[in-house]
């Protein structure tokens, strides 16, 4: 197992008491300075052999080089041939043996068709009549004697007879991996007992001090005794540690976390609110999720848990703590309810849509009371900093809110659309906001993911007015590409809320899925988002450090 | 948005100037439009066997209806870059002064009450405006007029017939005509009927189909023009060679109806022999009391405040400055000579988009150029930043999971009907419905999810090739049906973890509850001491055996908490081995153990 270290001393012997080869290797290069495995050790296969070099190399005992060579061996013909002699040979035995062969009976011999040729040429036999006799009393075998040195020493001296063999088939060669072994720097005839890690044991007996520690192997990763890239450790999702960077950007920058526990809103909140009319294109079952029950909404009123939860967090820098007993959230957020006249905002929203108001022309169309009763799945959190917003009007002051939370469309999912993204949104709301500090705001909200420099687009969006576009470069791409959206919240929405005309709002969001693909490289959303994200890679992804990457 | 191809080198020549792609983009951008395509830089469609002329495609903002076709955006641009002033758009009527006259009959309340109406004399087409004048219609068709429901345009060769013309709302069977490109003379019914095969039309029929009555316009002789918003007539086509130019419009909303009408004639009056002319028409309707002239082509006078407009854009401008910027969006402006801060603006009838003051001060910023604009951010007061308290809950269960050894997921919200409910031996509990889509685009997507369980299992099942065991976590919303809430639904900050292994891990989501319980201060007393107030004077949890058939019998623990010694308790979760009938539905052969719980009363 990688990186396991234990107490366990390494066995000197692997093979039940007997004498092993790490041994026998360590008495041979004691005798002599460089031992030729093969010979040394002709019967062992080489796979020991190697076992045993590496185990004392390992400790530097021995040093070892490998040699590739190439031996002749016998073919099974060869064998036959070295054993029996040739074929040639054999004829003549037969003949030298029977004294005289009827041609038909030489004609039966089994080496008679290889043989009966060779053994004329050399004259050993020739015909006499129509029989066969010996020319020779004694006849000497050399292709049995070249094969029988073949056999014994696995090489031929004469090329171009060996070329002749191979063709004949009676020998061929084969690859052979020797070893030779001579001491090393920490040469020693016996191999001592090691240890792979130090023990409490040894701390207390003493016996770190003569142990021998096995060494350790650098080029091993470590480990953290788990199996996948985690090595079992946990790991956050990289989304929400890009998330988690974001929040610490807007907490730094003074702003305050908007409650976004609604994934249901209503027509009016999630688009008549935001003076997105009726007919726009956006409201399409083809791009909003609306739901079917529950049926419909209820008409727009406080939401007490909402606002306790805001009373709580909201810290007025004014305030003299001295003097002012500190109320409880819950009945604060009573306090800022009752200075809210949600039927007569209601009325505003319908008018400034139908009839106009506000300075506005509206875009005098019949409202229908029946759209902002619907249910929708959220298509953006600027529902909740609507809700925010009018607020704010029980008590009109400079704040700042963010959220970054799930958001739906109806999309059509492919690499870089799916049903459901996350949001981040934020609203600055102040007096004298002009339209070149929101670009001094964003380039500094996106020098701290290390987007240095921005451009702005004009663009058209129901709610803003002005609407920017926010541009920033991609390095991969080689253009710029759009990184969020911005504006100042048009007067439409903001005065029928009842927000006094001088304070003026900026909005802006970004998607967080967006920067975090571009930032990682990763081109299809589902591998970031959803179920079918894989493990591995929530387990093996770094720490973000926006900023610096 | 739209986006509008042109012909590329049309339109070079109508702005001037041969741009390079980095030239015109940067145009597009300074002015808010966006080129999304250059088609001569890739291979392009054969028309009539001859490859396309190379064209730009340009994305325009979803409220400029004046930039829906070559002639507006050529405008736009041209105004912007200081070569042309805005136009002035006239009504001429005719020479002996007797407008043509169309009667509007009340009936055409019950189906689509509002016409207006307009003639361009003696234009001259050539192919490229003909089908930009088509092209046009269509755009308004699909966007402003939303695919035809609000708004429809007829057009018609003015010599083919003959007014007084009338508007009137007929039963479909006194309705006869040969619609466009088709020489079958039918009735509105069998037209109907003919044109539900129509890829294009069959999507308008449903405006009008089951209407006792359908929209219908004649000329003096009982000639049709068009039922709108079906289809035109084939009798009164218009063609390359048409001078005189009819054009009807019906709608059910009457602001865009004008709008229409005004876009038509200003896009293309510029080809009237006398350009920027167009007639006026004279609609009779006196049941509703719309009897008028149409259009009218007045620009709409207001006054826009100096002081405002710096003060927003952080400019210094005179208000002469100003008003040159506005020139260049289409405006006409000068100083007031009453107010010593005003503009007298004039907002051209192109410019529907323009509803306040603020859209004028953008389009001022436009003109000065977005990027040019002083960028200084400055705060009237100091901020105190404030996480919502249920983050920071949520936030402590997430690390300390993770700490433990548990990987974060983020799996999707909707599901289907069966994952949150079958496969886990679920239904819906009258108390806690789901929240149900209207209308999802598949069955993946058919209910928001009221347990974190699903997406966990479908995370490990799309990981099964990940080594086990896997254990992993997510603290995130579920939502269900709330009658008492103005949105009639809430949701529910959950915790919920998933084992799965060769052994059952039951120990361990146990483990991990605790772990999580203790970094919550919560301590472990017995069910007895739970339910007496004893074990803890804080917070106290225990589990209890549980009957559950999502879990394996005897294998599963409801988990309860008490606040504080004297409140009551509350059964706020649940975990334990997942019965095997589950596991198989999710696809999961290994054992796997759940725990899911509501963390919201820990906040």
């Amino acid at each position: 197992m990688p990186g396991t270290r234990s107490a366990v001393p390494v066995p000197l012997h692997t093979n039940g008491g007997q004498r092993d080869l790490t041994e026998e290797i360590l008495e041979a290069v004691d005798q002599s300075e460089h031992v030729a495995t093969n010979e040394a050790f002709p019967q062992i296969p080489q796979g020991e052999i190697k076992a045993a070099l590496d185990r004392l190399a390992s400790r530097s005992m021995v040093e070892y080089e490998t040699k590739d060579n190439e031996e002749v061996i016998l073919t099974e013909e060869g064998q036959t041939i070295a054993d029996e002699g040739s074929h040639e040979y054999q004829i003549w035995d037969a003949v030298q043996k029977a004294g005289r062969l009827s041609d038909k009976d030489l004609g039966a011999h089994p080496a008679s068709k290889f043989g009966r040729g060779n053994a004329i040429k050399a004259k050993w036999i020739k015909k006499d009549g129509d029989g066969w006799v010996s020319l020779a009393e004694s006849v000497t075998d050399h292709t049995r004697v070249q094969l029988q040195h073949v056999q014994q020493h696995h090489v031929m001296q004469d090329p171009k007879q060996q070329k002749d063999y191979t063709k004949r088939k009676l020998i061929t060669t084969r690859k052979v991996i020797t070893y030779v072994a001579r001491k090393g720097p920490r040469w020693a005839k016996e191999m001592r007992i090691e240890v792979t890690d130090l023990t409490a044991e040894m701390i207390a007996d003493g016996s770190w001090k003569t142990a021998n520690f096995k060494p350790y192997n650098f080029n091993a990763k470590g480990t953290l005794g788990g199996e996948g890239a985690g090595g079992g450790t946990g790991a956050l999702h990289p989304l929400n540690k890009v998330r988690e960077e974001f929040r610490k950007i807007f907490f730094n920058m003074g702003f305050e976390e908007m409650p976004t526990a609604r994934f249901v809103d209503s027509g009016f909140w999630n688009f008549d609110a935001l003076y997105v009319p009726q007919q726009h294109p956006a409201r399409d079952l083809q791009d909003t999720f609306y739901v079917s029950d529950p049926p419909e909404a209820g008409p727009p009123g406080p939401d007490p848990e909402f606002d306790t939860i805001l009373a709580s967090m909201d810290v007025d820098d004014d305030q003299d703590e001295s003097d002012h007993p500190t109320l409880d959230p819950a009945a604060r957020a009573k306090d800022t309810t009752s200075k809210l006249d949600y039927t007569k905002y209601y009325d505003n929203v319908r008018a400034v849509h139908q009839d106009g108001k506000f300075g506005s022309i509206g875009y005098r169309y019949p409202f229908k009371d029946d759209e902002p009763k619907r249910l929708v799945l959220r298509t953006h959190t600027t529902s909740i900093s609507a809700y925010v917003l009018h607020r704010l009007s029980a008590n009109p002051r400079p704040c700042r809110y963010f959220s970054i939370d799930r958001v739906f469309r109806n999309e059509t999912v492919d690499a870089t659309h799916l049903a459901e993204f996350h949001q981040i949104e934020g609203v600055i709301a102040d007096y004298n906001l002009t339209l070149g500090g929101l670009q001094a705001f964003l380039k500094r909200f996106f020098r701290n993911i290390g987007v240095p420099d921005l451009k702005f687009k004009p663009a058209y969006n129901p709610y803003t007015e002005p609407s920017m576009e926010v541009f920033a470069w991609h390095e991969g791409l080689n253009k710029i590409v759009e990184i969020g959206n911005s504006g100042m919240f048009r007067p439409e929405m903001l005065l029928a809320m009842g927000l006094p005309p001088d304070l003026r709002v900026y909005g802006f969001g970004l998607s967080l899925e967006r920067p975090t693909m571009i930032k990682y490289g990763i081109s299809n959303i589902r591998e970031l988002l959803g179920h079918k994200v894989d493990l591995g890679f929530i387990e093996g992804n770094p720490a973000v450090r926006l900023d610096r990457e | 948005m739209p986006t509008i191809g042109v012909n590329k080198a049309d339109f070079y020549k109508a702005l001037g100037k041969e741009y390079t792609k980095e030239e015109f983009e940067e145009l597009c951008f300074d002015f808010g439009i966006e080129l999304d395509e250059d088609t001569s830089e890739s291979k392009r469609p054969m028309v009539d066997g001859v490859e396309e002329a190379p064209q730009l495609k340009i994305e325009i903002p979803a409220n400029r209806y004046d930039m829906l076709c070559f002639e507006g955006i050529a405008m736009n641009l041209n105004i912007f870059l200081g070569r042309q002033p805005m136009p002035n758009y006239t009504l001429k009527p005719p020479s002996d002064g007797q407008l043509q006259t169309v009667t509007v009959s009340k009936e055409t309340e019950q189906i689509r009450k509002y016409f207006s109406c307009a003639i361009l004399r003696n234009v001259k087409f050539t192919k490229e405006r003909y089908e930009s004048f088509i092209a046009l219609q269509d755009k308004l068709h699909a966007n402003l007029a939303r695919n035809r429901t609000l708004v429809a345009i007829g057009t018609h060769d003015l010599d083919t017939i003959e007014g007084p013309f009338t508007y009137e709302a007929l039963p479909p069977e006194q309705i006869e005509f040969a619609p466009l490109n088709s020489t079958k003379v039918m009735n509105a019914k069998q037209m109907m009927e003919h044109f539900e095969k129509d890829k294009h039309l069959s999507r308008y029929l449903h405006i009008i189909r089951d209407s006792p009555v359908y929209p219908i316009i004649y000329d003096k002789n009982r000639t049709v023009l068009s039922m709108p918003p079906i289809i035109n007539s084939n009798h009164s086509k218009i063609t390359l060679e048409t001078r005189n130019v009819f054009i009807d419009i019906t709608a059910t909303d009457k602001t865009k109806l004008e709008l229409t009408n005004h876009i038509i004639v200003t896009m293309f009056s510029q080809y009237c022999e006398e350009p920027f002319t167009v007639e006026p028409v004279k609609i009779v309707s006196e049941h509703n009391g719309e009897t008028r002239e149409t259009p009218d082509l007045t620009p709409r006078h207001t006054q826009a405040s100096a002081s405002f407009i710096n003060s927003v854009c952080g400019l210094s401008e005179s208000r002469e400055k100003l008003c040159k910027s506005l020139e260049r969006m289409c405006y006409k402006a000068k100083p007031s000579t009453t107010d010593e801060d005003k503009l007298e603006v004039d907002i051209p009838v192109t410019r529907a988009d323009v509803l306040h003051e603020a859209d004028i001060m953008e389009d001022a910023a436009v003109a000065y150029g977005f990027n040019s604009i002083p960028r200084k951010f400055t705060s009237s007061t100091s901020f105190t930043a404030a996480s919502l308290p249920i983050n920071k809950l949520a936030d402590i269960i997430r690390l300390e999971s993770a700490m433990a050894g548990w990987a974060e997921v983020m799996p999707l919200i909707l599901c289907s009907h069966d994952e949150n409910y079958g496969w886990l031996n679920q239904a819906p509990k009258d108390d806690a419905k789901p929240v149900v889509l209207q209308n999802p685009k598949t069955a993946e997507y058919q209910i928001v999810r009221t347990s974190l369980i699903p997406g966990l299992l479908k995370t490990v099942r799309e990981n099964k090739r990940h080594a086990v065991p896997m254990k992993i976590f997510e603290v995130s919303d579920v939502c269900y049906q709330d009658p008492s809430k103005e949105r009639k639904s809430r949701n529910e900050r959950h915790f919920a973890a998933c084992w799965y292994g060769k052994s059952s891990g039951f120990e361990q989501v146990h483990g991990l509850l605790d772990r999580v319980m203790m970094m919550l201060k919560a301590a472990f007393v017995t069910k007895e001491q739970g339910i007496e107030g004893k074990g803890t004077e804080g917070l106290g949890y225990w589990i209890e055996e549980v009957e559950d058939p999502t879990y394996l019998p005897g294998h599963a623990a409801a988990i309860y908490v008490r606040l504080a010694a004297d409140s009551k308790a509350q059964r706020i979760g649940i975990f334990g081995i997942l019965h095997p009938t589950v596991l198989k539905k999710f696809e999961l052969p290994f054992p796997t153990s759940t725990l899911e719980l509501n963390v919201e009363v820990f906040i």
